[in-house]
């Protein structure tokens, strides 16, 4: 995932450019796209298929994969009422870590573009440094922090009496929320960061010049002008805690399921690949649904004002 | 008296002089220029009348009150922005109406006035449109309408018609003076555009460097600038190398083969300065001083001729009133009335 191009990406989308149209001219070289197109088929077109197809396959304990057209699992899926309680509990995480993102992550860029030059851009280091460390090790400092009693936060805390009990954290939903939200936070700042670029830099002074207060000038002209990029790094935000793995799985360890360690475990330890494969799709499904919806609200909301 | 009243201030950042030792008194009603190069501390002035920078020196006072610790939103301004600076999530009403939004004015009021400001920059009909879909010189007329909308003590311009092309530019430099006459708000034009200063104000203050080099009407400007970088600003200017010989009795200014009673003042070298278009050719043999066409450009209105003369090369502007003009190659005299000469003594002001 390269973290700046796929936040202007989603910006871009979220904003249609002018002119966009007209440049697809009628001699496009379009043979150019063979080598890119091949591969796109081959990694991504031809497994998603597979997966589709697998979902629909059968699967017996002691017979394992039959290769027969089945509607069971989706059946399952439809029937079990664990299986609705997951993607409830993996789309509420992501959701409130979305929230959380934008409610820290819009201020943080709105500070850190008024920053000085050194200031800023050693700011910036720090902010994306989450990016430059593995998902996996970022997440164990969590569990190192605030992991039970030997947790580093909980024995600070405990040693000074300011709670008895370690804080509840991890394999709970709210530790999970917590650390997906920290883990995603960059491209939040990133993509209001992109917004605040195309903010007029007098804008807030002419407002001033007219009398509003900071107050007034953060909610009545600084807010609505990053909203688009607020909402599109919600996107962006959103699938991926929804998607994601290692964070789920090392806070929200093995009771706390979602809908990728599920499908992880349906095909690395029950090895039921078909279940897995159709929670896999599932997830996807009302992923693109989600984002392709949202997007258009976006676009249908703001293509007025700003295009 | 003035109405707005700077007092010695001054700018710094860090080592940074951006605006120096710079006194400046504005009548009311008033539509004053400053007019310099970029980077020369304009914009530096402006926006510390506005408050959005303290000075590091000096004081500026509004109507007798110092507005030292007044803040941006309470001095009642109205600036009008190079960029514009519209907010770009409300429509152009919403724009114009949000300084009164902000007085409190109530809203049938608001929108009464809100209408009157459209229709004083030309804009009925486009109360509901949000600025991308407005043309370049739209929108500026709405920053003008929002500016002026609250009725501003002091209406400061930055730059505002730069980002305009050429031939709207002009329209809009007349727009600009007829509505400031007909609402008579002091107004403060920051521009490095020296015609659109001289079209527009009253005066002109021409600045370098951070420092006031000259302050004066339009005509004075050009026509007795203070320093030769005002007369290189303000329009085109001829120099020439002379002399000015005082032997007893008589004075005399000598610059190549032709000489002139010299007026009090320098003696010794001085150098002659001469707008283009003062100068006129004469075929003659009279006091002029001699010199060779070496390019003649028609410019409709206008001949421009680049001529080497003794004293050095020279350029001639002549009005196109249909006589017959001289050829390139062609040696002419070149002379001018002694009213229209400037000297100033080498390596010295004047
Ligand atoms: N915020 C600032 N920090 C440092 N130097 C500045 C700042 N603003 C302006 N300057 C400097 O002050 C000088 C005057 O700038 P400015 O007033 O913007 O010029 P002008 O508007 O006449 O083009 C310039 O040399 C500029 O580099
Ligand atoms: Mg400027």
């Amino acid at each position: 995932m390269s973290t700046s191009a796929s936040v202007t990406a989603a910006q871009e989308s979220a904003v249609p450019a002018p002119g966009k149209q007209e440049r697809s001219g009628a001699r496009a070289p379009w043979p150019l796209l063979l080598p890119a197109l091949i591969l796109f088929v081959a990694v991504v077109i031809v497994p998603l298929a597979m997966t589709v197809l697998l979902s629909f396959h059968n699967w017996g304990q002691y017979t394992g994969i039959e290769f027969v057209i089945t509607l069971k699992n989706w059946h399952e899926i439809w029937s079990d009422p664990y299986f609705y309680e997951m993607f409830a509990r993996t789309f509420r995480i992501a959701g409130l870590a979305t929230l959380i993102a934008a409610l820290f992550g819009a201020p943080e860029a709105y500070i850190l573009n008024r920053m000085r030059a050194p200031w800023k851009g050693f700011f910036l280091l720090i902010i994306l440094g989450p990016l430059l460390i593995s998902v996996v090790a970022r997440t164990l400092g969590w569990a190192l922090l605030f992991g039970g009693n030997s947790g580093l936060v909980n024995k600070a805390l405990m040693a000074v009496g300011v709670i008895d009990g370690p804080i509840p954290f991890m394999f709970t939903e709210a530790g999970v929320v917590i650390a997906l939200a920290h883990v995603m936070m960059p491209f939040m700042v990133l993509s209001v960061w992109a917004a605040l670029q195309r903010v007029d830099p007098q804008i807030e002074n002419a407002a001033l010049s007219l009398g509003a207060g900071q107050m007034t000038i953060m909610r009545r002209i600084i807010l609505p002008q990053i909203m688009p990029g607020v909402l599109s790094g919600g996107i962006i935000v959103f699938a991926l805690s929804a998607s994601a793995f290692a964070t789920p799985s090392i806070i929200g360890g093995r009771r706390l399921k979602v809908a990728a360690t599920l499908a992880y475990d349906e095909f690395l330890n029950t090895l039921n690949w078909p279940l897995g494969a159709a929670v896999a799709v599932l997830l996807l499904v009302a992923l693109v649904l989600i984002i392709v919806g949202s997007n258009a609200i976006i676009e249908r909301r703001y293509s007025e004002v700003f295009r | 008296m003035s109405f707005l009243e700077l007092n010695r201030v001054g700018k710094r950042f860090g080592e940074h002089v951006a605006v120096e030792d710079m006194s400046l008194s504005v009548a009311k009603g008033e539509f004053i220029s400053l007019l310099g190069p970029s980077g020369c501390g304009k914009t530096t002035t402006l926006q510390m009348i506005a408050g959005f920078m303290d000075p590091t020196a000096g004081s500026i006072c509004l109507n007798g009150r110092d507005l030292t610790s007044v803040k941006p939103a309470k001095r009642g301004l109205g600036i009008v922005f190079q960029s514009y600076a519209l907010f770009p999530h409300m429509t152009a009403a919403e724009n114009i109406a949000f300084g009164l939004e902000m007085r409190g004015v109530p809203r049938a009021e608001r929108d009464v006035r809100v209408r009157e400001a459209l229709a004083m920059v030309g804009l009925d009909g486009y109360a509901d449109r949000y600025p991308r879909r407005m043309s370049g010189g739209q929108q500026q007329r709405v920053a003008l309408a929002r500016a002026l909308v609250i009725k501003p003590d002091v209406l400061l311009l930055d730059e505002p018609l730069s980002n305009l092309d050429a031939k709207l530019r002009e329209d809009m430099q007349i727009e600009l003076r007829q509505i400031q006459r007909n609402i008579g708000t002091t107004t403060v034009l920051v521009t490095h555009d020296q015609t659109e200063a001289m079209a527009l104000s009253d005066r002109i203050v021409v600045m370098s460097k951070g420092r006031i080099e000259q302050i004066g009407t339009p005509h004075e400007t050009y026509e007795r600038p203070a320093s030769p970088f005002v007369s290189h600003f303000l329009g085109k200017t001829n120099e020439f190398q002379g002399e000015v010989i005082r032997r007893a009795g008589e004075a005399l200014l000598v610059a190549g083969s032709c000489q002139w009673p010299a007026p009090v003042g320098p003696s010794g070298p001085v150098t002659i300065t001469v707008r283009p278009e003062k100068v006129g050719f004469d075929s003659g043999s009279g006091n002029g001083v001699k010199a060779r066409i070496t390019n003649r450009i028609f410019q409709g209105n206008h001949w421009l001729f680049q001529c080497e003369t003794e004293c050095g090369p020279a350029i001639v502007v002549r009005q196109n009133t249909g006589e017959a003009q001289p050829a390139e190659g062609e040696n002419v005299c070149l002379v001018w009335r002694a009213e229209d000469m400037g000297i100033r003594s080498v390596g010295g002001a004047s």
